[in-house]
């Protein structure tokens, strides 16, 4: 089992420093010259020149690569052009907020999406299967955006139950209740990905012959369903939670610029659209390890519950 | 001990209500054996499932009765049923690879099953651990704690036969249990139910399309063909006195009984009939070369042509000395 566990973060490592170097070599190719960015159009060649050997970008690219690396791993994502300020501390005043927003979300849909499911599978084709099935089909269907702007028309404008924009004024209670609607958004998509996924797995496990097998012994329909099929059905569904995972990281942007809420996507979209090229490096790194880990974790928990994943490899 | 009588059972299909079983008896007296063979689609398992009250969805018992300690199994409650299954009734299905839970140990399914008998975790381990060697699983007490992957085919079969007789159950419904395993294993298999059904006592009934396995293991036989009983008596009987045509064919085909070396192996030519259209007469009228005008207009009936031997043939009786 440690071995499977070991293997798996390695594997985890090597993706983040492919990744690291895909990302790297891909901001070079995007048009624009970060000296000249940095420097403004009219500075003279030889300043050019000696600022581009100060960022080391003079060297050939695997070399920057293996350098910026280096300097990551030290903990250094390098220094805010504009604002001559760390990118550590710019990315990890945002990511709060943007990991809040996502485990929220997605810790609501689960909560949903998960007993809708398992009501679905046991109760399929009844009238409880068909609602539940418009309705996660919907749920999946709506944009996101789309959801956010009309929960903020309904909710923040016309009802005036909660606060339409920002993340509150820093003491707790204020930010759990500027989270609701943006949580509300980000999730209502998951609810209904995860009630069909757990729905279908939830059938799949419930045809298998190792179910016939506790129903010939007796066993509870309880201890079948909760112990037996459950058990398996969750597998996809949690590899499925720790894409969603980091998949939200980085498109909660959509959220965030409509909720006018700081986080990490929002980062993002102004860092591109400003040329930034340090924060935008920064923080596309730090969504990567996070998605990176957070789809690992999945695998160790599915590991964790079933032993073929951890005998076999 | 059970006792099936005049049993239907029919499936409701888009394409018409298939008629699976009709009228089927079957007896297993107490502490016998009785083999049941016959094509895939003849109703085995659809028999097997009316017996658990584990039948599908689309599938109705239509009159007929499951006598089984004294009692009607078809007018039980689902509830009663499961009290039944796994203490008085178990089952040991066909494939060994899939009937058991991937990601529960074989300890945890053998003590979860055990979840009736008021007494400790540790008594229903020990228990299960007995079981386990008495199939012959070395190691018992660490193998408990393995998972089904880590178990061969045959030992799995194992498991499953140590589940399904951990609860001494009066009746075991083995449903192929050795189809997928091959030719060694199997007559390990066979000989171990053997044995453990003749320390216990109990009942089993053994379904299979192997002939060889029946004549070895069985005291009685029931031949089944396209949702009947065609014919039922001692091994000895059917075996040496066959009466319906098609227990008779079934014989000739028996690869093990072949005397004379022959390239193509011999086969029933035609094909089961449609159970949703059934011909009007004898079910095995198609595909009978001793077939007469009266076997075409009326369905024969079952009898007792010989003390212990039924058949459901018009010609049985006649056919026995010919």
């Amino acid at each position: 089992m440690w071995l499977y566990f070991a293997k798996r973060i390695l594997l985890g490592v090597l993706i983040v420093l492919t990744a690291v170097s895909l990302l790297y070599s891909m901001i070079h190719l995007v048009p624009g010259d970060p000296v000249k960015t940095i420097l403004g159009p009219r500075a003279s060649p030889e300043l050019q020149a000696q600022i581009r050997t100060k960022m080391g970008l003079d060297d050939p690219l695997p070399v920057q690569i293996v350098k910026f690396i280096g300097r990551v791993a030290t903990g250094d994502l390098g220094e805010d052009v504009f604002k001559r300020k760390s990118v550590n501390t710019i990315v990890f005043e945002q990511l709060p907020h943007t990991i809040y927003l996502v485990l929220s979300g997605i810790g609501w849909a689960m909560l949903v999406g998960i007993p809708l499911g398992c009501l679905s599978a046991i109760y399929r084709n009844s009238m409880i299967d068909r609602i539940a099935g418009v309705l996660s089909v919907s749920c999946i269907a709506i944009p996101t955006f789309v959801v956010a702007l009309y929960s903020v028309l309904l909710f923040a404008v016309t009802l005036k139950w909660l606060p339409a924009i920002g993340a509150g004024d820093g003491n707790f209670s204020s930010y759990i209740i500027h989270l609701i609607l943006p949580a509300f958004a980000v999730g209502l998509g998951w609810v209904g990905y995860l009630a069909r996924l757990v729905r279908a797995s939830m059938l799949e496990v419930m045809s298998e012959n190792h179910v016939r097998t506790a129903r010939a012994f007796g066993l509870p329909e309880r201890t079948i369903v909760f112990k037996y099929v459950l058990r398996l059905a969750i597998l996809p569904t949690v590899t499925l939670i720790g894409m969603g995972i980091g998949i939200l990281l980085s498109s909660a942007v959509f959220t965030e610029i409509v909720f006018a809420r700081p986080g990490i996507g929002r980062l993002i979209f102004d860092a591109v659209t400003s040329r930034n090229y340090p924060v935008v490096m920064g923080s596309v790194l730090v969504t990567t390890v996070l998605f990176v880990v957070s789809t690992t974790v999945a695998d160790l928990i599915n590991a964790l519950v079933d032993p073929r994943l951890r005998h076999h490899k | 001990m059970l006792e099936i009588s005049r049993l239907n059972v029919e499936f409701t299909t888009e394409r018409g209500v298939i008629k699976a079983l009709r009228d089927v008896d079957l007896e297993v007296p107490r502490g016998s054996i009785v083999g049941v063979v016959g094509e895939s689609g003849c109703g085995k398992s659809t028999m097997i499932n009316s017996i658990i009250g584990l039948l599908a969805h689309n599938a109705a018992v239509r009159s007929g009765s499951i006598t089984f300690e004294g009692s009607d199994l078809l007018q039980k409650s689902q509830r009663e049923l499961r009290d039944i299954r796994g203490t008085r009734i178990s089952m040991v299905f066909q494939d060994p690879m899939t009937a058991l839970n991937p990601v529960l140990s074989i300890g945890a399914q053998m003590t979860d099953i055990q979840y009736r008998d008021p007494i400790g975790m540790a008594q229903k381990k020990q228990r299960s651990i007995r079981m386990l060697s008495r199939v012959g699983i070395p190691d018992p007490e660490t193998r408990l704690e393995n998972y089904p992957h880590q178990f061969s085919g045959g030992m799995r079969q194992r498991i499953a036969i140590a589940m399904a007789l951990q609860a001494e159950p009066a009746l075991l419904i083995a449903d192929e249990p050795t189809t997928a395993l091959d030719a060694t294993l199997e007559v390990q298999i066979i000989h171990r139910l053997k044995d453990l059904q003749q320390s216990m006592g109990c009942s089993i009934l053994f379904i299979s399309h192997h002939l060889g396995v029946i004549a070895e293991l069985c005291d009685f036989v029931v031949v089944m063909y396209g949702g009947e009983v065609v014919e039922r008596g001692t091994v000895r009987d059917i075996f040496h006195r066959p009466a319906h045509p098609y227990t008779i064919k079934l014989l000739e085909c028996d690869p093990a009984r072949i005397a004379e070396t022959t390239r193509a192996l011999p086969t029933i030519p035609g094909e089961i009939p449609d159970l949703v259209n059934l011909p009007p007469g004898c079910i095995f009228a198609d595909r009978c070369d001793r077939c007469i005008k009266v076997c075409r207009e009326q369905i024969p009936q079952t009898t007792e042509f010989a003390e212990h031997h039924w058949a459901r043939c018009h010609l049985a009786g006649s056919m026995a000395e010919t």
